[in-house]
């Protein structure tokens, strides 16, 4: 107590609250790693050897591949048109006066409260009304609408920090709207775009729900993990899958978090 | 001015956002290489006139000229002015030469010679050998410095400037104050320069535009802005000024006077009382025009009063003097010349003082 101000006192039942809060949070998903290089096909203690021959079956499998290959295609989709939308909604929603903009705001980010399950059945009722066949592509349009508030939320503050004056330098300097926008717009909100493609691309490849109800023939990597769910023998390698894709996830979205941040601190400070 | 001087002819121009009229109708000429400053308290409207003489706002009504040309269809980009901004609005993502150079993409100069530009711009700034500095070493002075030289690099027919030294402290300000004026000298480009700072204004410029409420009240070099206001609003915006009521009396067309409330009776000449007779107008003189003595002085106008108040700056006091017929004290300010030099300091209890001033030093304004 003796250091730091009033606000800044350590507390110490707050950090082992906080301590506690993490580890219920973030055990049961490290069991998933740890039981993937178990040596048995039941998952239960004690551990019964260390192996790496879960992921090295999953290597030699063609249909994880194939959803693999599904998954980031969507993936890459997904986080480049979501972005882009993002890019005109948050530069929209920052520059222009207009009527009902925060409604506009609290529509556009809608989706991250409302259950997926409702967007899934209304989407398969629309396109099947319609007689859309399902296909990658609408499983894209799911994520599409899933993703959209991740990628107008990391782009907002990086518009919102921008000082008004700098677009009006560009014009004063003889650049037009095109030329303001590369050579000025989009290089001050570049890495919050960066940050928006890592999260999309994560959400996308992540995303289950939407898939369950809009996938055809072609499963995505999720769809894959739980059409396989069925069969005990193949547990372990769905173990393997899933460790995988948390490692690769976990990196994505830390990336995500420090490269939308670059640059922010400081035209805050200045 | 005549009109063929004028780079910038601004003719009945209005300015209306919604429902507020930012500008009311402003008409003016501004010459080729003057130092121009738009003068006024914030929400005056100088900033929107200058927005609008760079583009960023369009004319309500009227229209702007630019070195002849109307300037109403033409976007920011293709107009022969360039600005600072009051942000200066460095580019963080560029490094110094690179901020600097931005405008010169479309000249068609090889990598070499945009370098060459650039260190003859960081030569005349003062910054040699600060291209390859990030945006975000700078120091505001910097800053400054750099927003200039990126606007002056274009060599535009007009430069703008948005309050530029508005965010620097007051030794840097002064400092930078007299190198702008030097480098407008230098450059020979006109300069528009926005700013709400008086005594700014009168150090910097050629003519001044008194600006209030989106009207323009005057447009007069520093010195007769400050000797012959032509208005109650620019005496008292620019330097301190007292106002007693008096009325005009002619005498035939042989000799005038006005009779004051407080000053008694000051003759004038004729073509200064440009009044008919018996006109109420007001009288206003400046606190620096008056003498102060302790007793009567000999042949000058003067009038006895009763120190109400004293306040030393060092250089200069400043004196509040009651006097009959006056309901405000009259301000004086008078030089501290040093201990048995000139006036010492008078107290309350010192008795009568003695105003005086002379008939050149006073200003006739209409009456309110």
């Amino acid at each position: 107590m003796s250091d730091g101000t009033y606000i800044k006192r350590p507390n110490r039942p707050l950090q082992v609250y906080a301590v506690i809060f993490l580890i219920v949070l973030y055990v049961p998903v490290l069991f998933i790693p740890l039981f993937s290089f178990n040596d048995s096909i039941y998952v239960r203690f004690p551990l019964e050897g260390w192996t790496l021959k879960w992921y090295g079956e999953l290597w030699q499998r063609e249909p994880v591949w194939n959803a693999l290959w599904n998954s980031v295609r969507v993936g890459v989709v997904v986080a480049v048109i979501s972005t882009i939308l993002g890019v005109i909604a948050a530069r929209a929603i920052t520059r222009y006066r207009m009527p009902g903009k925060s409604a506009l705001v609290t529509f556009i980010m809608m989706p991250l409260v409302i259950p997926g399950i409702i967007f899934g059945v209304a989407l398969l009722v629309l396109l099947s009304r319609m007689g859309i066949p399902l296909t990658l592509y609408t499983v894209g349009l799911g994520h599409l609408i899933v993703c959209l508030p991740f990628a107008v939320a990391t782009l907002l503050p990086r518009f919102e920090g921008f000082d008004p004056s700098m677009e009006e330098a560009s014009a004063d300097l003889g650049e037009n709207g095109w030329w303001t926008f590369w050579r000025v717009t989009f290089p001050m909100v570049f890495p919050g775009v960066v940050a928006s493609l890592l999260l999309t691309f994560t959400i996308s490849f992540d995303e289950f729900i939407m898939a369950f109800f809009l996938t055809g023939t072609d499963p995505t990597l999720p769809m894959y993990i739980w059409g396989q769910l069925r069969f005990p023998q193949e547990f372990p390698s769905v173990l393997a899958l899933s460790s995988l894709i948390l490692f690769v996830s976990f990196i994505l979205v830390f990336l995500a978090q420090w490269i939308g941040r670059i640059g922010l601190d400081e035209t805050k400070k200045s | 001015m005549t009109d063929t001087d004028a780079l910038i002819s601004i003719r009945k121009v209005k300015k209306a956002f919604g429902s507020f009229q930012a500008i009311e109708e402003v008409s003016m000429d501004i010459g080729r290489g003057e130092f121009f400053s738009l003068l006024g308290p914030s929400g005056c409207g100088k900033t929107t006139l200058l927005r609008m003489l760079a583009g960023f706002e369009n004319t309500t009504e009227g229209e702007i000229f630019i070195d002849g040309h109307a300037m109403s269809d033409v976007p920011p980009h293709h107009r022969p002015v360039n600005m600072v901004f009051q942000s200066y609005a460095i580019f963080p993502h560029l490094n110094v030469r690179d901020n600097i150079a931005y405008g010169l993409r479309k000249r068609n100069l090889s990598r070499a010679e945009r370098y060459e530009m650039v260190d003859e711009m960081l030569d005349l700034i003062k910054l040699p050998g600060y291209g390859t500095r990030r945006a975000n070493e700078l120091s505001g002075g910097q800053r400054q410095r750099i927003a200039l030289a990126r606007a002056l690099i274009l060599r535009p027919k007009v430069l703008l400037l948005d309050e530029p030294l508005g965010a620097l402290d007051k030794q840097l300000r002064e400092q930078m104050q007299l190198e702008l004026r030097a480098l407008q000298r230098q450059v020979g480009i006109t300069f528009v320069f926005v700013t709400h700072d008086q005594e700014e204004a009168l150090t910097l410029s050629d003519r001044i535009a008194v600006m209030s409420g989106g009207r323009v009240l005057q447009v007069d070099t520093p010195e007769r802005l400050y000797e012959r206001p032509v208005s109650r609003a620019v005496a008292a915006f620019i330097g301190n000024m007292n106002f007693f009521r008096g009325t005009v009396r002619r005498n035939g067309s042989a000799s005038g006077l006005v009779e004051t409330e407080g000053l008694g009776n000051i003759p004038l000449p004729l073509d200064r009382l440009t009044r008919p007779d018996g006109a109420p107008v007001q009288v206003a003189l400046r606190p620096e025009k008056f003498t102060l003595s302790r007793t009567r002085p000999e042949g000058a106008l003067a009038v006895a009063g009763r120190l109400s108040n004293a306040a030393y700056l060092g250089e200069r006091s400043h004196y509040y003097v009651s006097i009959d017929g006056c309901a405000t004290p009259v301000a004086v300010s008078s030089p501290n010349l040093g201990v048995g030099r000139g006036l010492a300091p008078p107290t309350p209890e010192d008795g009568p003082l003695w105003l005086s001033w002379s008939p050149d030093a006073v200003v006739l304004l209409d009456a309110d």
